[in-house]
């Protein structure tokens, strides 16, 4: 069988192009690498050059030809000791190019993760009510997530979230020994806010690691040894600084699984405070919340007791997925109680309801579920029954319980520290509008911080941040209560 | 003081007194940075006092014990120069002829500070004296500075940017992306690392591979030198050295301050990963005021009547800025909506 010489794509763009010049002659021997032919695409002219040896038995396409489709066969070559004859009939017809085998067309029907992987999203693939449900997904892929039953008896113990924190980290060290912590002055001073407190003392240097002030290559370094088979835990300072390292938590720690056709995944918790502090101006207070969970390929945890904050962050360090776990500094020293268990370990992707009501649904994260509880107790006063419902995790969010509750209370509020444009807040009201539509008595309501940088006089930093009297206004205008 | 400009150096240096032999400074230039220094000290013992009373908050970096460093750079740069920093910025804002009153009307968030209240101690600008603040992020003002730069060298008008960082700061990525550029574009920087020997708790040889971090120019073709930087005039000389190479179109400079806090990183910092003996070998020994006063009293330039006078003023003036910080009213709540964008 003579070859088949096709016309070439020479630009991801270009369909068809004009055979402008041959540059051999029936007869002529060529070999791999001669040019025969010069094309014009839609954008140059292009050499074409043999890419098999043989004798050019015949051009099939004229000099000067317009439209020729690429993949069109445009010459024959008589292989080595092939004649003319062999030309008879070879060629009459172009390839068509067959599609690949493609498993779907549309990603949104297809279940998440193909062969038979877990899901690591929620994954909200689509956002019209017509396929509703079937787009929302719990997150160990359909499984029912519960906390862990507290067995009868179990004592509770008071605790910091700083120490909740700490005791997760240095459970989870003891455990595995691929856990290490990584990040500015997590060592010898202690932490900066002392989350890290006590850890190099029990787990030495090389598990527990000072670095310098560098966080787009801390972060890296860090993918590459979860890469590498450790479990690292990267402590930002503040996340704030994790902007510089947000190429790393993104493009490298977020994407890559997807990218190696699940071949590499990266187990890693990137950990830290998040929100505002007290006064320290815009460009060190600032909620990262919505920008992390807009992102697929991560976790993105938002914890607010004590209880969560450890039982989450032992979760989060034993995923096989990159977590983002955001804290709040000014939840640190705040006390709570946690049951008294050698091994508390909660489930990623499930809100917790903290108090029931029948009128209205208030959701919140991080510190702001303590000011939805506060404005909660105020508005029972006044005789209107608030459900809050905790996040906790906002990548997977747990839609479920909220529309559940919207289904119950025909009302929302959604709570966030954060700047409301494109928010989480923003998110929830778009899920149960489209899920709950027909459930709902009001528009859903947002509360969040104003839509300006974190100012830092004290009364500007006042009015800017959200606090439990925009809670109670927000859910008093959704009940049409005033 | 608030009534000078430091950045007019150049005026003052026209003085006539002789100098003598051994000093490479008049008497005028020496004096007026003694009086800088003092303004420096005086204002931040003022400003932790401040903060001890709850009047300022957030993150409060003292510059106590660096102030030779921004005084003696400032006395080498003309006018239209830039300066940029990080968040340790009190004594150069106050160096590049800020007043008093502003900055520290800025520290309480008061209208009358100089970002109205909105930025606080961190984040602090003027325009009008060539100061582009004021960066809480570690490193940010590397690459900011150089583009002042850059915007010098495009308009060709003559100026140079100082650009300020740590010692902690010089292992950001940022900052050999900046000299990159900068020595590829011959751009009139010079770069001041103010080493302290510490970022936070960690010391230089804890975080820094190569701790002589003048050199750290050396594979991009950036000269750099070490100098004392608890000695205004040996801080003055290289400064003026480094700034005529960057404005003679030779590009970047680097200098490395050998300097040191008297106080914890920031108000909060108890500082226990170094001694008390460590601190009070710097304060006992190497205090830049204390090395200024002898000098000039070596040289019969005053005596410890009028500088002690001199301090007097310099307090009369750091207490007015309480004062004012104090009194100046919290910014109108309708300020917090103006800034965010250029109306058009
Ligand atoms: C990107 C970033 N990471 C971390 C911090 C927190 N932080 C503020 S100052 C500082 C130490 C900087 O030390 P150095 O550069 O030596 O300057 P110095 O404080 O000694 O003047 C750190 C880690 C920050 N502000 N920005
Ligand atoms: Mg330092």
């Amino acid at each position: 069988m003579p070859i088949e010489v096709l016309m070439p794509a020479l630009s991801p763009t270009m369909e068809e192009g004009t055979l402008a010049k041959w540059t051999v002659k029936p007869g002529d021997t060529v070999k791999s690498g001669d040019v025969i032919a010069e094309i014009e695409t839609d954008k140059a002219t292009m050499e074409v050059e043999a890419v098999e040896e043989g004798v050019v038995g015949k051009l099939l396409v004229e000099e000067g030809a317009e439209g020729v489709k690429v993949n069109a066969v445009i010459a024959l070559l008589l292989e080595d000791g092939e004649d003319e004859g062999a030309l008879e009939g070879a060629g009459a017809s172009s390839k068509t190019e067959s599609p690949p085998p493609s498993a779907s067309d549309d990603a949104d029907t297809s279940p998440a993760g193909g062969g038979g992987k877990e899901s690591s999203g929620d994954d909200e693939t689509l956002s019209s009510p017509a396929r509703g449900g079937g787009g929302r997904e719990a997150a160990g892929g359909g499984k029912t997530l519960s906390d862990p039953d507290i067995p009868e008896g179990t004592s509770m113990k008071e605790i910091t979230v700083r120490d909740a924190l700490r005791d997760a980290m240095a459970e989870e060290m003891r455990r595995d020994e691929t856990v290490f912590v990584m990040g500015e002055e997590v060592a010898e001073y202690q932490g900066a806010y002392k989350v890290t407190r006590e850890l190099l003392q029990e787990f030495g240097s090389e598990r527990v690691v000072d670095t310098p002030i560098t966080e787009h290559g801390f972060a890296g370094l860090g993918v590459g040894a979860a890469f590498g088979g450790l479990k690292p835990v990267v402590e930002f300072m503040t996340f704030n600084f994790a902007m510089q390292a947000i190429d790393h938590l993104i493009n490298s720690a977020a994407k890559t699984l997807y990218m190696s056709g699940g071949q590499m995944g990266c187990p890693m918790v990137f950990r830290g405070p998040n929100g505002a502090a007290s006064r320290v101006g815009a460009q060190h207070s600032q909620d990262f919340s919505s920008w992390y969970a807009h992102v697929p390929g991560l976790k993105v945890i938002a914890p607010y007791d004590a209880a969560d904050a450890k039982g989450l962050l032992k979760a989060a360090i034993r995923d096989p997925n990159p977590v983002v776990f955001l804290e709040h500094e000014l939840m640190y020293g705040e006390t709570f109680e946690i049951p008294d268990l050698d091994d508390w370990v909660l489930p990623i992707g499930k809100a917790k309801v903290r108090r029931e009501g029948s009128d209205v649904t208030i959701t919140a994260h991080s510190r702001m579920v303590g000011f939805a509880l506060k404005a909660a107790e105020q508005l029972a006063e006044e005789g209107i029954e608030a459900e809050v419902i905790d996040l906790r995790t906002l990548r997977p969010l747990d839609t479920d319980t909220v529309i559940e509750s919207v289904k119950k209370t025909h009302r929302i509020v959604c709570a966030e520290e954060g700047w409301g444009r494109m928010g989480v807040g923003a998110e929830i009201a778009a899920v149960v509008t489209a899920e709950a539509f027909d459930y709902l008595d009001a528009p859903p309501l947002r509360v969040h911080q104003k839509d300006v940088p974190l100012p830092y006089a004290a009364n500007l930093e006042k009015l800017s941040l959200p606090g439990v009297e925009d809670i109670v206004k927000a859910v008093k205008a959704v009940c049409y209560a005033e | 003081m608030a009534s000078k400009s430091s950045s007019s150096s150049a005026s003052r240096s026209g003085g006539a007194s002789k100098k003598p032999a051994k000093l490479p400074v008049t008497k005028e230039q020496l004096l007026a940075w003694y009086q800088d220094m003092l303004l420096i000290r005086r204002f931040e013992e003022k400003s932790g006092q401040l903060y001890g009373m709850g009047l300022i908050a957030g993150f409060c970096h003292l510059y106590i014990g660096q102030e030779a460093v921004v005084v003696g750079v400032q006395g080498a740069l003309e006018a239209g120069d830039q300066v940029i920093t990080g968040y340790r910025d009190h004594g150069h804002m106050l160096a590049a002829g800020m007043t008093a009153n502003g900055v520290m009307a800025e520290l309480t968030g008061r209208e009358g500070g100089y970002s109205r209240g909105k930025g606080g101690s961190m984040h602090m600008f003027s325009r009008e004296k060539q100061f582009f603040g004021g960066h809480g992020i570690v490193g940010a003002q590397v690459p900011i500075g150089t583009g002042l730069a850059f915007a010098n060298k495009y308009r060709g008008n003559g100026n140079i940017c100082a650009a300020y960082f740590g010692d902690g700061a010089a292992n950001q990525g940022q900052v050999y992306e900046s000299f990159n550029m900068a020595k590829l574009w011959n751009l009139p920087v010079v770069y001041i690392i103010e080493n302290n020997q510490y970022a936070m708790g960690t010391s230089v040889k804890r975080a820094s591979s190569e701790t002589e971090l003048y050199k750290r120019g050396a594979s991009f073709g950036i000269p750099g030198e070490p100098v004392d930087g608890m000695d205004v005039i040996a801080v003055y000389e290289a400064a003026k050295k480094a700034a005529a190479h960057a404005r003679g179109g030779k590009g970047p400079f680097i200098l490395e301050m050998k300097t040191y806090r008297y106080r914890g990183h920031s108000m909060s910092d108890p500082a226990k990963y170094r001694t008390r003996d460590e601190v009070n070998e710097f304060r006992d020994h190497k205090d830049p005021l204390d090395l200024a006063r002898k000098k000039i009293i070596d040289a019969g330039w005053s005596d410890e009547e009028a500088l002690k006078e001199m301090d007097k003023e310099v307090k009369r003036v750091v207490n007015e800025s309480a004062e004012f910080a104090k009194t100046s009213p919290e910014p109108d709540p309708s300020e917090l909506y103006t800034d965010v964008l250029v109306e058009v």
